[in-house]
């Protein structure tokens, strides 16, 4: 197998582990972690041995042709961006995995867990992992339906339900905005590839679909990434388990949006447009997902706010523009899954073993889980951006982009500061809180935490330090070819823990002293930003609730006057629109049909067409229902007749029957609905319907005697003609084009005919009462009966 | 329908209709007719039977429910099409086979079996159609 064919298995890996992982999980129980757990490193071993070769910076594709008449490629582009996250994925996947064995051990659907986690695991690596366009939305709306199925995998609960309902309907039609996005960028550019796009960025910038592209991309990664007002999706999905909230919202899929931007950051970065919006979002983002975060006292939500703050200060990073942003951007983004990985499951931990995960009924725990206290520390100390882990590294590089003095870099600045104390003193809350004090009574008895539970936080708190301790390998290797991925050009990340005296370092300070000090405040700080948000009263969550509630209004009300439920009105309207359609088009652009030259009619056809229009007047003029349906197929007979003395046999063979068989069906139809014998509508209802029906007979009248004055188009009859006899060997050109030359047409006919007789069986089968009125739906209603 | 005329003639009537029905359908590829309208005459037929005898006796008469019978039909068709697949033709295409049987030349085709799957089609829904009416409007 050559390379390609290997790196095409290892995408496919994990949807292939999920088919088999319910099985392996119901033959080995939570075991089957151990071995599921392979899936993940062997893909990240395959990648990480590309590590050398992206260190050069060179760039690996590869991919097969998937739909080849609209260019579209199954393809991937291994740079140093994309390998980064692969690694990420993969690595933290691998110990997400264990960590699931041991959190849901004894679940009776774990294997179904197992089997959604590495569906996700897939559609995560795909997405990151995609070259071409099309590829990469298809695996973004695949990475929302998994979390669809993560955060609703307890779908007991209704807050589960609507958890996952929130994320689906905000990131999935964030996904509708990118593919949108993505189409105009291949508008403008022509290609459908990233590594083609590259060589774009300036005729993309020059474009004037240009803002478009962004706001619809932004739209997408915004939502995606949770940025403030998109957020309230990410705190609802911490109803998912554990190990979903530290895989996939806080160390992957919430970066999607992160890696979208940087990966187009060379195509459609660096204007003032992309320099203004970035920054204000990700900064606002930082500072109310920080805010927010004080105001919890649930681990996970603390965590899950503090997410949001951290994918803010990414977002403002990568749209910076100021020299070490994106290098910033870089080892943040890196030391950011290490640590909340780390943190969430700690926070998991906790839950399992104690029973609670509520900050202010935890204490003590320092005693009889020493273990998890360490794993807990470390990562705070990461968190908080204190030597020597790879935090500290990451916070130094976010204040060198930001040390300027020009008032932009100032004010950002000031909100960075503030922004990561709160995170600071949240870190601490999380890690410290629980662990120190007095031993408070839990609803479980604490224990230290199984191998599977402890081993993935505590890899990643490791890895915190000895990324840190060997900065300059990891540069190297990963740091510079990310950071010079993402900035279209090559860059060099130099960071190390030896610390320079500078602005940096002071603003790394300050954050440290205004950290203490809120965690020491925390109770304070919590009670006031507690009575801002009672202030405010309304967030977008609630919004959300108002528009899908405001939506299904609608919905409703339009349903109700559309689809009443009423025959008659639906045929009114049907026949309004026809009537239309015939004969306004005419009217406004001049098309009307000329007076007809009536031609000299042999005798015996002007017979039968006087027979047609008595039949006619007898249709409309008849006393009883009867007589009406019979004088119809007279009228119809006689057309038949025309038919047929003008040379269409088929057409008149078929009319006939036709008319036979309408004529049988009105009249049991009549039975059947018990109908009166004759008609008794009033004349101010028969008066519209006539002049509906003069209307469409009009139109369709002028329309064909406008079709009969332009020259006849004769490329057609000819084909058929020429080929009828020697192509499909039938000598009858009618019967030819129905089943042969259109044959795929008739098959779709023919299944409508067997659709509709279904239709007209249930119809005629459905009893009175046993009906669901369409006021039932009303969603006021059912919030009432409630 | 209680008419006595009516009753003794209906039975030859509608042979005579539903083997017509089959002669137009197998004649459609030259001549006028078809699937179509041989399912339609076909339709007529068994309706003038229902009128005749009763919804009953023409359930029995077919044997099977004619929506069966319709999708059948649509299963025919679209095998009909499907068979190009396995000479490697695109899906549709007509596909002929001339066996000589008693000195006779018999063309044969994918399309006619086509078209007896329309014919099957039209004769089960519409008959569907109007036998679930005629039914209730008995009772």
């Amino acid at each position: 197998m050559n390379v390609t064919d290997l790196t095409f298995l290892a995408l496919c890996l994990p949807f292939l582990g999920a088919l088999v992982a319910p099985l392996l999980t119901r033959t080995l129980g939570h075991n089957a972690a151990w071995v599921l757990a392979l899936i993940p490193a062997a893909i990240f071993v395959h990648f990480a041995g590309f590590t050398a070769e992206i260190a050069q910076g060179t760039a690996i594709t590869g991919g097969y042709t998937w739909v080849p008449s609209f260019n579209v490629r199954f393809s991937w582009l291994i740079d140093g961006l994309s390998l980064s996250f692969i690694l990420l994925i993969s690595g933290i996947g691998a110990l997400i995995v264990f960590y699931a064995g041991g959190y849901l051990k004894g679940h009776p659907h774990q294997g179904r867990f197992f089997s959604f986690l590495l569906m996700f695991m897939g559609s995560m690596l795909g997405l990151v992992a995609s070259d071409s366009f099309l590829m990469l939305f298809i695996f973004w709306e695949l990475t929302s339906i998994t979390s669809f199925l993560l955060i609703g995998f307890d779908h007991h609960r209704d807050a589960a339900r609507r958890a996952a309902f929130q994320a689906l309907v905000v990131t999935g039609g964030g996904g509708l905005f990118l593919l949108a996005g993505l189409i105009v960028l291949w508008n403008i550019s022509g290609v459908t590839q990233f590594s083609a796009l590259m060589a774009f960025g300036p005729v993309v910038k020059a474009s004037p679909l240009y803002l478009a592209a962004l706001v619809l991309v932004l739209g997408g990664a915004f939502t995606k990434s949770a940025q403030f007002p998109f957020h309230f999706w990410l705190p609802n999905a911490m109803e998912a388990p554990t190990p979903v909230s530290a895989y996939l919202h806080s160390a992957t899929m919430v970066k999607a949006g992160v890696y979208l931007l940087m990966r187009l950051n060379p195509v459609l970065g660096g204007t003032a447009e992309w320099q203004i919006i970035l920054p204000a979002f990700g900064a606002a983002t930082l500072v109310i997902g920080a805010l927010l975060a004080v105001r919890q006292t649930d681990l996970k939500l603390m965590l899950a706010y503090t997410t949001m703050s951290s994918l803010g200060l990414l977002v403002m990073l990568t749209g910076f523009g100021s020299p070490y942003a994106i290098e910033a951007a870089v080892l943040y983004l890196v030391a950011h899954s290490l640590f909340k990985g780390a943190l969430f499951m700690v926070a998991g931990i906790i839950d399992h073993e104690t029973g609670t995960r509520d900050i202010t009924r935890l204490g003590g725990l320092r005693v009889a889980m020493p273990l998890t206290f360490a794993i807990a520390l470390a990562a705070a100390i990461s968190m908080g951006g204190l030597p020597p882990f790879f935090g500290f590294l990451a916070k130094e590089e976010v204040y060198a982009a930001l040390s300027s003095f020009d008032p932009r870099s100032i004010g950002f600045a000031i909100l960075t500061v503030i922004g990561n104390a709160l995170m600071f003193a949240v870190a601490f809350a999380v890690a410290l809180k629980p662990f120190a004090g007095k031993t408070v009574a839990t609803p479980k008895h604490a224990h230290e935490a199984p191998v599977l539970l402890w081993l993935g936080p505590a890899v990643l708190a490791l890895a915190g330090l000895v990324a840190a301790a060997l900065s300059t390998t990891v540069h190297t290797l990963f740091s510079t070819p990310m950071a010079s991925a993402i900035a279209g050009e090559p860059r060099t990340v130099a960071i190390s823990l030896i610390p320079h005296i500078g602005v940096p370092l002071a603003l790394s300070g300050l954050t440290v002293v205004l950290g203490i000090a809120l965690y020491v405040g925390l109770a304070q700080v919590r009670a006031a930003v507690a009575s801002v948000l009672a202030w405010i009263g309304w967030g977008p969550d609630r919004g959300f609730d108002q528009a899908i509630r405001g939506l299904l209004r609608l919905s409703f009300a339009i349903t109700r006057r559309l689809q009443n439920g009423r025959l008659d009105s639906y045929m009114t309207m049907t026949f309004v629109a026809i009537a239309v359609v015939l004969l306004v088009p005419p009217f406004v652009f001049g098309e009307l049909a000329l007076a007809p030259v009536f031609p000299s009619i042999p005798l015996h056809e002007l017979a039968i067409m006087i027979i047609a229009v008595i039949g006619l007047f007898a249709v409309v003029l008849a006393k009883d229902r009867l007589t009406a349906i019979v004088s119809l197929g007279i009228q119809g007979f006689s057309v038949a007749v025309i038919f047929l003395l003008y040379g269409a046999p088929d057409l008149a063979f078929t009319q006939f029957m036709i008319e036979t068989l309408a004529v049988v069906i009105l009249a049991l139809v009549m039975t059947r609905l018990k109908l009166s014998p004759s008609d008794h509508r009033p004349f101010r209802q028969t008066l519209p319907d006539a002049a509906i029906a003069i209307a469409c007979g009009l139109g369709a009248g002028l329309l064909l005697l406008k079709v009969t004055q332009v020259p006849f188009n004769t490329a057609l009859s000819d084909f058929f003609a020429q080929y009828s006899k020697t192509v499909a060997h039938g000598a009858n050109i009618v019967n030819v084009i129905i089943v042969d030359f259109r044959g795929t047409d008739t098959l779709g006919e023919i299944a409508v005919v067997m659709i509709a007789g279904l239709a007209v069986l249930s119809l005629v089968r459905l009893r009175a009462g046993s009906m669901r009125r369409i006021a039932d739906n009303d969603p006021d209603a059912e919030e009432a009966g409630r | 329908m209680k008419s006595l005329i009516f009753r003794t003639i209906a039975p030859v009537i509608v042979s005579v209709m539903i083997l017509f029905s089959i002669f137009v359908l197998l004649r459609g590829h030259n001549e006028p007719g078809g699937g179509f309208i041989g399912g339609l005459i076909a339709v007529a037929a068994l309706s003038i039977y229902g009128i005749a005898f009763g919804v009953e006796t023409v359930r029995r008469a077919i044997v099977f429910h004619p929506l069966s019978i319709a999708g059948a039909g649509l299963l025919l068709a679209t095998l009909s099409g499907l068979l190009s697949m396995v000479f490697h033709v695109p899906f549709m295409t007509g596909l002929w086979v001339y066996p000589v049987v008693l000195g006779e030349e018999i063309p044969l085709s994918s399309v006619m079996t086509f078209d007896i799957g329309v014919y099957l089609v039209v004769v089960g829904a519409v008959t569907s159609i109007a036998l679930s009416l005629e039914e209730r409007g008995e009772d």
